[in-house]
């Protein structure tokens, strides 16, 4: 039986194994990675009846205990959509990369690569606790900028990575603050905690930056207005990964945060507002704008963006069910998130087979370019009858999915001029129209992907290649999507009844019975609002396409051409310029500059703390009475303190050095402290080699003219700094400001068996800590070794500046 | 940098096998007695030190053919390791315990998983010491 817990963990397994069956078999490794995500779908597909019949299921492993982050797995129907979506859209990516990419490109990459993407993303979804969601949220964003920058040799890969990766992280950061506001507020860094606790807490301060903080986190990730502005760069990635990246998945983690989080925040003005304008604005923006692209992967970059404010609105709409408690007002509002979770699904099959499509072309044709397309219908059949499926369900005609969902949106979009509450009024006229808008261009970009692909005149000249149809195994996953993009429309209440209802339980966890209060799904639901605006959306969307050479230079002039992207461009050349400047103006190359730096700040900081917490109280009356081994070993080591400023050649100031470290050593014998005396011992020894082996091959050292003022302040800062350690360490014999926690350790034989209790503590009690320090001290090691060894070895690839 | 020197050669041979004993004797021990991983890894680097000083490096790798990036590496897989293998138990993460057994030759032993942790940080030591010293004095 397979738990969620080994759900997200078995890509991240498969992830370790890519490499090695890679080595065994080359060729074989897509069809080896492909069994992950099949296994983890049929896994998943097999809670469905369990989750559609109400169950929820949770799984605790405790991770932090002491700091409340445990590793919950939650099981619900709004997570299990997007489990599925992602196994599923992952398992035709995967099977549609064996054949899009060659042998020759580096697959175990691309495999290692996804693999880790799609664990992520599965933790992105299933976690219950907000920092295990962030940990995944951040490793979508890193395992996505290494598959955008798949090919990396290209400078817009490189550039559209790390443009991804600034815009989401920084956003995933935004979120984070956002949860420890939310832990602030409740103490507990659960959802489920969180959305029962947080009716408690609305009034509190923080409840309003929270919530923008953990949209902001939303906003970048799905890309909408204005941080889409990544989302067309992203496009330098292989095709599957934009099919599954940027329109299955990735982005629709944002969705997923905001989906979830209804719960938490929803019912509330501000909440609200953001989502649903934000959205419907993303939704008119997005298909403005790609109308314009002459890029086919750009073009359905924007239309992603534009849909995803679609799925955004909404979730913002739906939101307003939560105001007041369970009633027919609220049902009538939830129908809005009941088409978001629809539409949700249903563009993840279309535009998967749109972006697989896509791929099709450019590979078979050389291009993707709508102006050198056309007349590839003969050439490509079974690529043109998906291309057709898929642009007209995006469109939203029948008989494809995509009209069911968007005439729901439609309905939820007139139903909110009746919103009587969050003084809405008549700026409630505003969201239907712009999502009329909106929908209008959403036709003419769909227009444009198959007509002037696959209509008109064949120009074989203008194409790279000769077009011809892609092999069968390529055609197999958009075919699927294609086909249940139709089957979705003939049988929508499959979907609906298992998945969607299921899911609105989830996202309204105070009105468990909503879900179940839906109206089913009608393909033919009368002449109604709703289907008079498609009606005006095809006629005018039609008679746009058709002028669209008299009008497509409205797009040149002045406001229009305006965009984000010099924004987002100027910024970090700003950055970059201001960054250098400073560094430049600090980084001497001195090293004793540095220390000045360092001890100067430590000094104004910590004395100037001590200070003025009063923290420079003496109480000598407890103290040991002191030896006379003792002053003699403080004599040497002073002796040899003070020598060491005078000698002239390296080696007699290692040793010197040397003399101290012994004495320390020497000490800690004094103290009775056998394991710091052993460890003493041998770290001066081996340091010592060390410092010897690095100096030996150094010149000779040359009596540097320092200037007098700068030896003064040297002298100076060094005097001060020696002082200030002392006194401090004096003043903490005089300050008990906590209580001891040698008690913690007291029954250490019984708790561990071990009878060396230095060894308890770093083994047993404090192992997290030994542990990290293993790894940093491994960390260093390695870059040691990197820093000298790997002198700029320069790959055979060409890499473009 | 060969140093021909045939008292210091004779000792050292000798000493290493000395340093070397004590090193495992220090970590085994740091149950009960002053000793652990991180020092025992230490006593057993600086042995390795001594070697890589007094002979050069090529013979002591000859001797011993060890990546000792991948002996750190192992290290850290081993300390990280043995803190999940507690979690497969149901305990948390880096749960340690320990028990008493009779085994032929030692009769009553106490063996504890701390040992196995132990293990993986005095790997890292050993490792990321030699490597680092092994990359500098390399590099010249």
């Amino acid at each position: 039986m397979l738990t969620i817990t080994m759900a997200i963990f078995i890509p991240f397994l498969a992830a370790i194994l890519v490499p090695f069956i890679y080595k065994w078999k080359p060729r074989m490794i897509g069809w080896f990675v492909l069994i992950v995500p099949l296994v983890l779908f049929a896994g998943l597909a097999r809670f469905i009846p369990t989750v559609a019949s109400g169950k929820t299921m949770v799984n605790t492993i405790q991770w932090i205990p002491s700091a409340n982050i445990h590793f919950t797995t939650y099981l619900d129907g709004l997570s299990i959509i997007f489990g599925l979506l992602i196994t599923g859209v992952g398992s035709l990516v995967i099977l549609y990369s064996i054949y899009y990419l060659s042998s020759r490109e580096s697959l175990s990459h691309f495999y290692v690569y996804l693999l880790m993407f799609m664990g992520a993303m599965l933790g992105v979804v299933f976690s219950d606790n907000m920092m295990v969601l962030y940990v995944f949220w951040e490793l979508t964003s890193i395992s996505s900028f290494l598959l955008i920058a798949f090919w990396y040799h290209r400078k817009q890969s490189r550039y559209g990575a790390q443009k991804s990766m600034l815009i989401t992280v920084s956003g995933g950061v935004a979120m984070l603050a956002g949860f420890i506001m939310l832990y602030a507020m409740t103490g507990s860094f659960s959802i489920r905690e969180n959305i029962a606790m947080i009716g408690e807490v609305t009034d509190h301060s923080l409840f309003i930056p929270a919530m923008i903080l953990v949209l902001l986190g939303a906003f970048t990730k799905s890309a909408q207005f204005p941080f889409h502005i990544w989302l067309p760069d992203a496009m330098e990635a292989p095709t599957p990964v934009s099919a599954y990246l940027h329109s299955a998945t990735m982005v629709k983690a944002g969705i997923y945060l905001v989906a979830r989080f209804t719960g938490v925040f929803g019912g509330d003005a501000v909440w609200f507002y953001t989502v649903s304008i934000v959205g419907v604005f993303t939704l008119f923006w997005g298909s403005f704008n790609a109308v314009r692209q002459m890029d086919l992967k750009a073009l359905l970059a924007y239309s992603t963006i534009s849909q995803l404010g679609l799925v955004m609105s909404l979730f913002g709409l739906g939101s307003a069910a939560l105001n007041s408690g369970y009633s027919e007002n609220s049902v009538f509002y939830a129908q809005a998130t009941f088409a978001a979770l629809f539409h949700l699904v249903n563009h993840s099959t279309f535009k998967g087979a749109l972006f697989m499509v896509v791929g099709i072309v450019d590979l078979n044709a050389g291009t993707r370019d709508v102006r050198r397309l056309g007349g590839l219908m003969s050439l490509m059949p079974v690529t043109f009858t998906i291309a057709l499926i898929g642009s007209f369900s995006m469109a939203g005609l029948p008989p494809f999915n995509g009209f069911l969902s968007k005439e729901m949106f439609f309905e939820a979009m007139v139903a909110v001029r009746h919103l009587e509450f969050f003084s809405i009024g008549s700026w409630g006229t505003l969201f239907p129209v712009l999502a009329w808008l909106g929908s209008v261009f959403t036709f003419i970009y769909s227009m444009i992907i198959v007509f002037q692909t696959f209509f008109g005149e064949h120009q074989p000249d203008r194409l790279d290649r000769e077009a011809h149809e892609a092999p069968v195994g390529m055609l197999i996953a958009p075919s699927i999507l294609g086909l249940l993009v139709v089957a979705i429309f003939f049988f929508p209440n499959v979907i609906g009844d298992y998945l969607l209802r299921p899911a609105m339980a989830a996202v309204y966890p105070s009105l468990p019975q909503i879900g179940q209060a839906m109206d089913p799904i009608k393909i033919w639901h009368g002449p109604n609002m709703a289907l008079w605006m498609t009606v005006g959306v095809i006629i005018v969307g039609f008679l746009l396409y058709i002028s669209l050479n008299y009008w497509r230079s409205l797009y040149k002039i002045g406001p229009l051409r305006w965009n984000l992207d010099s924004v987002y461009n100027g910024t970090l050349t700003m950055v970059e310029r201001g960054s250098t400047l400073l560094t430049n103006t600090y980084m001497t190359g001195y090293l004793r500059h540095y220390l000045v730096y360092i001890f100067g700040f430590f000094l104004l900081t910590v004395a100037g703390t001590m200070f003025i917490v009063g923290g420079f109280t003496f109480d000598f009356s407890n103290d040991a009475p002191i030896t006379v081994n003792e002053y003699i070993l403080v004599f040497v080591m002073m002796v040899a303190g003070i020598v060491m400023i005078f000698v002239s050649s390296r080696v007699t100031a290692i040793l010197l050095n040397g003399v101290l470290g012994y004495s320390i050593a020497l000490f800690f014998v004094v103290f009775r402290a056998p394991d710091l005396a052993l460890t003493q011992i041998v770290v001066e020894t081996v340091t010592t080699a060390l410092f010897l082996l690095c100096f030996y091959f150094l010149p000779k050292m040359k009596k540097e003219k320092v200037v007098r003022a700068s030896k003064v302040t040297n002298g100076i800062i060094a005097i001060l700094a020696g002082t200030l350690v002392t006194v401090i360490a004096l003043a903490v014999q005089g300050n008990k400001m906590f209580d001891s926690i040698s008690s913690y350790f007291e029954n250490a034989y019984e708790l561990t068996g071990g009878k060396n209790i230095v060894n308890t503590i770093l083994g047993d009690f404090r192992a997290f800590d030994t542990m990290l320090e293993v790894v940093v001290l491994f960390i260093a090691g390695i870059g040691v070794y990197t820093l000298i060894k790997l002198k700029a070895r320069k790959e055979g690839r060409d890499v473009e500046d | 940098m060969k140093i021909n020197d045939v008292i210091l050669h004779t000792i050292t041979k000798l000493v290493v096998f000395i340093i070397l004993t004590f090193g495992v004797e220090l970590f085994l021990s740091g149950h009960n007695n002053p000793g652990g991983g991180f020092i025992g890894g230490l006593v057993l680097s600086s042995a390795l030190v001594l070697l890589f000083l007094v002979y050069d490096i090529e013979t002591v790798e000859k001797g011993i053919p060890l990546d000792f990036k991948k002996v750190a590496a192992l290290g850290v897989l081993f300390a990280v390791g043995t803190g999940f293998g507690a979690v497969l138990f149901g305990a948390e993460f880096l749960t340690q315990t320990f028990g008493k057994f009779n085994l032929p030759v030692f009769g009553e032993t106490e063996l504890a998983t701390v040992t196995l942790f132990e293990v993986g940080v005095a790997l890292t030591v050993v490792g990321t010491v030699v490597t680092i010293i092994l990359s500098i004095s390399e590099d010249v």
